[in-house]
């Protein structure tokens, strides 16, 4: 293999008479990796924190996604209870294993079952937590790792994802721009997920059809939405 | 896998002919051309975005051996396996020993071109390991054996009727007079069915929208989750890319992901969108131990240094065979190789040779819708020009049509000759139409009668009536 490497490689080189690249040119080539620099971003995307959150909404909506707003974290419990009574689903949760969401009063719903962990076959409903959100499309944005089992987004019929008010940003750039200051230069966890709503597929004769393989309903619990203070 | 590039005729012969096919390609007309035109006007900045989309593929091509080297360089660091494949012989070999070394019996697979253009899964059967397509569209042709007809909707020409027909004689577990008359029917059965091999699954098989030299990640775009649970499940992922599939940054990535969704599906942007950076942290609680990438080339660095370069460019969203009028009548077996449409008609010459695929620059009308929708700005039609001149410098092209260029070509180096062959030609035509206005049957021009008439004459050629009119408004 590494001798296709180097046939390639050579290839390529000969194809672009690479090797007339002067200094100069491989000095700009760096530059443009360590200094990346943003392209044409959409004025649509451009808001203030309160825009942000309703553009956020209303794109995700767009795409079927569900909708609860919270003023408090600790209301996340009760929330949950509420939602799976009114969509006529079992009180089962699979928690994402993340110490801020098990610490939540969950005891306060006696009829709910709550387990931590990552994703088995058989769990129906999940509930995680989230790295941040895009308003320009209406997109979530998990990250895995300790406490995001990447299973979790997938696997369940339901996913349910807490959102904070000022986790959600305009353009992809500034998602960007927060992967990086989280996880460093250059440096990714093993999956990042872009979800704008529930799973779909137009395969059979280009009707859109929910729920293919990934979840059948996206679930989002905003909170802090109306306390939310004008960010970056 | 194997090409039927050089019957192209007979391909598109059967392809009008059969009834079926015509009903499906009915929504490939309907769907993504509005859908597409409404999502690019809800985006003011669309078109400049397609600039600059193209500026940076171009700069990628320009610097590839920069950012190859780089992105592997990345993608090690994260812990990540690079495999670099000139040949699909040795992109097949490369995927066969990960998955031997990982004792594979089953292979579930997110949607590929790049598995198409290497003939994986037979490859991978023969060797006796199942593999499991698992996208919708994708999972509906392996069951019927047939090769995708579509870049990004691999079953369009299959209609609800047929699907039908499909799962009734392959799940043969469910009760026969199940209901499955309604597409949300056909999609639970499937989902049901594949739900099991995505948790048996020993290896997943993804390709790659984009190689990120900046953080040695590979991206999917999806609708489904399919790819996700490919690659989140088992073991080993294996990622098959070719090598322009590499963006420098996450900025670039950004930018070309807010054309590519709404050129492909008319969405403001696919459900999913996954990047995956090397095999799982020793913290994860999930995710595959190991990460490969098959990096394949199999003629593309040639391409860089030709005249089709500007091809490369090319992201795979189907915006150009979703608007091509041929495409619309024949559907994309009739291309007989794995990429169809216009994108095909340039891509596959290419790949494959002028020999066998000469036929497929000739399938276009020129009306350049290909070009004005491509989000790249990749100038098919010209491209295909091209071809065709390829095609007749090296001798390919049939010897009536070659006659019949030099006999024009010689007429059109003489106008005066050229005005009396044509005036004379066009007042017996007139003459011998008179009585009808139009000709059945005409020698020599049975390609056109054969299926409807042609138009006789009604007075004088063009350039005749042009120096008349000219010499009336010069008067005048």
């Amino acid at each position: 293999m590494s001798d296709a490497r180097a046939r390639i490689l050579a290839k390529v080189k000969a194809s672009l008479r690479a090797e007339s690249r002067g200094p100069e040119a491989v000095a700009a080539l760096e530059a443009r990796l360590s200094d990346p620099q943003r392209g044409l971003v959409p004025a649509r995307a451009q808001l203030d924190a309160a825009g942000r959150l309703a553009l956020f909404e209303r794109m995700a909506r767009a795409q079927s996604a569900s909708f609860d707003h919270l003023q408090d974290l600790a209301d996340v419990p009760a929330a949950v209870s509420r939602y799976l009574k009114a969509e006529n689903l079992p009180a089962k949760l699979r928690l994402a294993p993340d110490p801020d969401l098990e610490a939540l009063p969950w005891h306060d719903e006696s009829l709910l079952t709550v387990e931590s962990g990552r994703a088995t076959g058989d769990d129906l409903v999940s509930l995680t937590g989230c790295f941040g959100a895009v308003a320009e499309t209406g997109t979530l944005v998990l990250t895995s790792g300790p406490t995001g089992p990447t299973s979790l987004n997938f696997l369940p019929d339901t996913h349910i994802v807490v959102l904070q008010a000022d986790q959600v940003v305009g353009p992809y750039e500034d998602l960007v721009a927060r992967l990086r200051a989280a996880y460093g230069a250059h440096v990714m966890p093993r999956t990042v997920n872009f979800i704008t709503g529930p799973s779909r597929t137009a395969d059979i004769e280009q009707t859109i059809q929910l729920g293919a393989h990934g979840p059948r309903r996206l679930h989002i619990l905003l909170v802090g939405a109306k306390a939310a203070p004008a960010r970056d | 896998m194997e090409s039927r590039a050089h019957s192209f005729s007979a391909n598109a012969h059967d392809a009008l002919n059969d009834a079926q096919l015509q009903k499906a390609l009915g929504f490939v007309k309907s769907g993504f051309i509005e859908r597409r035109r409404q999502a690019a006007d809800q985006l003011p900045e669309f078109e400049a975005l397609r600039d600059q989309a193209r500026d940076i593929k171009n700069h990628t091509l320009d610097n590839l051996d920069f950012y190859l080297e780089r992105y592997e360089a990345q993608l090690q660091a994260a812990g990540g396996q690079l495999h670099w494949a000139a040949t699909a012989e040795e992109a097949r070999a490369a995927i066969l020993k990960i998955c031997q070394d990982a004792g594979a019996r089953l292979v579930t697979k997110g949607k590929s071109m790049i598995s198409e253009e290497i003939g994986l899964n037979g490859f991978l059967e023969q060797a006796g390991i199942d593999v499991a397509e698992t996208d919708l569209g994708e999972y509906i042709i392996q069951l019927r054996k047939e090769p995708p007809s579509h870049i990004i909707a691999p079953a369009v020409h299959v209609t609800k009727e047929q699907v039908r027909a499909d799962f009734l004689s392959h799940h043969k577990d469910l009760p026969p007079d199940r209901q499955l008359d309604d597409p949300p029917q056909l999609v639970a059965e499937a989902r049901q069915i594949l739900r099991q091999r995505f948790q048996d699954a020993d290896v997943g098989i993804t390709g790659a929208n984009f190689l990120i030299a900046e953080t040695g990640t590979s991206v999917i775009v999806t609708n489904e989750g399919n790819g996700d649970l490919t690659q989140c499940l088992p073991k080993v992922h294996i990622v098959i890319a070719s090598l322009e599939k590499i963006v420098p940054n996450l900025e670039d990535t950004a930018t070309i992901l807010r054309v590519l969704a709404r050129s492909a599906t008319g969405q403001e942007c696919s459900t999913y969108t996954t990047y995956s950076t090397g095999p799982k942290r020793a913290e994860d609680p999930d995710g595959p131990e190991a990460y490969h990438v098959v990096l394949l080339d199999n003629g593309r660095s040639g391409m860089l240094g030709s005249a089709f370069r500007d091809v490369l460019r090319c992201i795979r969203c189907g915006a150009c065979m979703n608007h091509c009028p041929v495409y619309h009548a024949i559907g994309g077996h009739a291309y007989g190789w794995v990429y169809p449409g216009p994108i095909g008609s340039v891509l596959t010459p290419s790949l494959i040779g002028v020999q066998e695929a000469g036929s497929l620059p000739n399938a276009s009308t020129f009306c350049g819708r290909c070009e004005a929708v491509c989000p790249m700005r990749i100038p098919l039609p010209k491209m295909m020009r091209h071809w065709r001149e390829q095609e007749f410098a090296r001798h390919l092209t049939p010897t009536a049509q070659r006659w019949g260029l030099k006999a024009w070509a010689f007429l059109a180096r003489r106008p005066a000759l050229y005005r009396v062959c044509t005036g004379l030609a066009m007042r017996s035509l007139a003459a011998l139409g008179r009585g009808r206005g139009r000709f059945r049957r005409l020698p020599l021009a049975a390609g056109w009668t054969d299926h409807r008439d042609l138009a006789a004459p009604q007075g004088a050629s063009f350039q005749s009536q042009w120096r008349r009119g000219l010499r009336a408004k010069v008067r005048s």
